[in-house]
């Protein structure tokens, strides 16, 4: 495929398109960095928000917990989601595939109010304190699916002469697991646990739903905050919260196309 | 240089691979169907079909990636029935190669040594000795991505053989390489088998390779054996008109039983006018029986001068093609009953004074003992 030359037509609409998305996290970002107290109001270039975020002991614990949260579930998230996919392409047609592929997936297309009021219900019904856990698990709940998806489409392309010509060679299934599924897979199960970490990181309404005394988030403290007035500091940590979540897709997108390519590679 | 190996005649050898009734469905189709068929030790052993045959089911029904339904497969003295991949005293060299492409070379030649819980240093002598069979020794550090196909046949070759397994089996194993490259390969993996009194078992769809290299090889057509036998009897002797038509060139003359005279038949066929005389005294025929004749290309003797009076099984036609490949030439000749005959001469001499030409009229001949009947 050649590029093709850009027109201006092209040009403005990339620009439109790309100043629809980024321009109010671009002006947020910028904000950050404004030295006058008053959100709206340019005074110049000034870290001093940064420097004030990080003392604020309220917002740093909150981003402690939204930390523990989003590496705990991420982890969770990871175990099962690569288990399902395992599932979902090795066990050929077994009866309720369908289903069972449908269930797996439903989360991603589940409106979030559904799923956070449902996991609150859940929580109440088997009489469980809300707090720490019940975020975690409910993050867990949310981004299984995405890893499922990201191992599946990996698995797919694994070629399982691979897994036979260990066996063939003496390794029994759980060692050819370990020795070769498993280093093959392993930049999508990576991929995908960064993808849990930042869907995680940044999600506010199943976090509310399931929040409680002491488990406050990153996204809830600032949501909160701004309802009580803007506030600089909440920019700085909402632009550190884009800087991490941005680095997470990044790394996540980079890691599963190598692993593509390599196995594309090995292919021919 | 080979030495005169044939167990398979011998009736006290013990075949050490040994299929019995072996039945293999795969829901409704059957892949292998009631197949028996022994392989001897040091045999280098070809299975020949078309694809969908059964021949890449049954290799792996003997590396023990899929079960029998049915019967039962001995190596040695041991049955093999659940005995996992794993544990199998056999290797194979797969038709992808499967080389683990995170491993190097070396790493993946030693993975089977290292399963076995062989000390490191026998480990590297052994990948030493290896490398140094297929000629990789300075290729040791790279990883399959950067090899060539070539390159990376050998090392799976390698890896399989590294283990000194019973048997080798061989799935397809040149079908990825170029022709001049296959046709080095084929010897060289004849050589590697003789020095290392190995048994190899080969599936492969590629009638030359199994000609080429094979003691023996079994013709399999719909899940069964059609016919096991060595290169030369398959072709010289083919059993049915299915082997004879899959394993190279012939031509096909269908026709009936007039009898038999002096120990020769007698065949009528619209293709002659004279009925045609076949030497082949180990066919139990009547008369009015329908049979084929098969005469290979280059048993057929192409003329522009009618052969002399008395002379036998001629045909009649006109040169439809002609196809020069250097060594030899293909003619096809169109008989009156529009038939297409594939006659092949060797170019013994470079230049002949008048040579035939298309659309001329020739007489084609062959001798009584160049012809196979097959019964239909």
């Amino acid at each position: 495929m050649t590029m093709r030359r850009l027109s201006v037509f092209n040009v403005t609409s990339l620009v439109i398109g790309f100043a629809f998305l980024y321009l109010p996290i671009l002006l947020l970002v910028i904000y950050s960095f404004n030295a006058s107290r008053l959100v709206t109001v340019w005074g110049g270039f000034s870290t001093q928000w940064y420097g004030a975020l990080f003392r604020n002991e309220a917002l740093m614990e909150a981003a402690w917990v939204t930390l523990r949260v989003a590496l705990l579930s991420a982890t969770l998230a990871t175990v099962l989601g690569t288990l399902a996919a395992l599932a979902l392409t090795r066990y050929g047609r077994f009866p309720g595939r369908t289903l069972f592929t449908g269930m797996v997936y439903a989360p991603m297309v589940m409106p979030e109010v559904i799923t956070g009021l449902s996991l609150l219900l859940f929580f109440v019904a088997v009489d469980f304190d809300r707090g720490f856990w019940t975020i975690t698990l409910a993050h867990t709940t949310l981004t299984m699916c995405f890893v499922t998806v990201v191992v599946q489409s990996r698995l797919m392309t694994f070629d399982r002469s691979l897994e036979e010509a260990a066996m063939d060679l003496g390794a029994p299934p759980l060692r050819t697991f370990f020795s070769v599924t498993l280093p093959l897979i392993a930049p999508s199960i990576v991929a995908g646990f960064l993808l849990a970490f930042t869907l995680s990181m940044d999600d506010l309404v199943i976090a509310s739903f399931n929040t409680g005394p002491g488990a406050t988030t990153l996204p809830i403290k600032i949501y909160s905050a701004v309802r009580l007035g803007l506030s600089p500091e909440v920019n700085a940590a909402s632009a550190l919260l884009i800087g991490i979540v941005t680095l997470g897709v990044i790394s996540a997108t980079l890691i599963s196309k190598r692993s593509v390519m390599r196995s594309r590679r090995n292919a021919h | 240089m080979r030495r005169s190996f044939a167990p398979w005649a011998n009736p006290d050898a013990k075949p050490l691979i040994r299929f019995e009734n072996v039945t293999k469905r795969f829901g409704e189709s059957t892949a292998v169907d009631h197949l028996s068929l022994d392989i001897f030790e040091g045999e280098f052993f070809c299975l020949l079909g078309p694809s969908g045959c059964g021949k890449t089911t049954l290799m792996r029904m003997l590396a023990g990636f899929e079960t029998p339904t049915e019967g039962t497969i001995t190596l040695g003295d041991q049955n093999l029935a659940g005995v996992p991949p794993y544990r199998r005293p056999v290797n194979m060299m797969f038709q992808s190669y499967a080389l683990f492409p995170h491993m190097s070379v070396e790493k993946n030649i030693a993975f089977g040594l290292k399963q076995d819980g062989m000390p490191k240093d026998q480990i590297a002598d052994r990948v030493g000795e290896m490398l140094r069979l297929v000629q990789l020794e300075k290729l040791a550090r790279r990883y399959p991505s950067q090899l060539s196909g070539g390159q990376r046949q050998r090392v799976a070759l390698a890896r399989a053989l590294a283990k000194k397994p019973k048997v080798l089996l061989l799935d397809e194993p040149l079908g990825a390489l170029d022709k001049k490259l296959r046709e080095e390969t084929q010897f060289e993996l004849m050589d590697i088998q003789h020095d290392l009194h190995m048994t190899f078992v080969v599936v492969t769809h590629d009638q030359e390779e199994a000609m080429t290299m094979a003691d023996r090889i079994a013709v399999m057509d719909h899940g069964r054996i059609v016919q096991v036998a060595t290169p030369g009897e398959i072709y010289e002797q083919p059993k049915t008109r299915f082997i004879a038509e899959f394993v190279g060139d012939v031509n096909i003359i269908e026709g009936h039983v007039q009898g038999q005279e002096n120990g020769l038949w007698r065949v009528k066929t619209s293709s002659a006018e004279v009925p045609l005389t076949i030497d082949d005294p180990d066919e139990v025929l009547h008369s009015g029986q329908p049979v084929a004749i098969a005469v290979r290309p280059e048993k057929m003797v192409i003329q522009r001068d009618p052969p002399g009076p008395g002379a036998i099984n001629v045909l009649t036609g006109e040169v439809w093609d002609i196809g020069y490949l250097g060594d030899w030439t293909v003619y096809r000749v169109k008989l009156a009953t529009g038939e297409i005959l594939r006659v092949t001469r060797a170019n013994a001499s470079r230049f002949v004074e008048s040579p035939i030409e298309w659309d001329e009229q020739v007489y084609v001949t062959f001798a009584p003992d160049a012809a196979v009947i097959l019964a239909e």
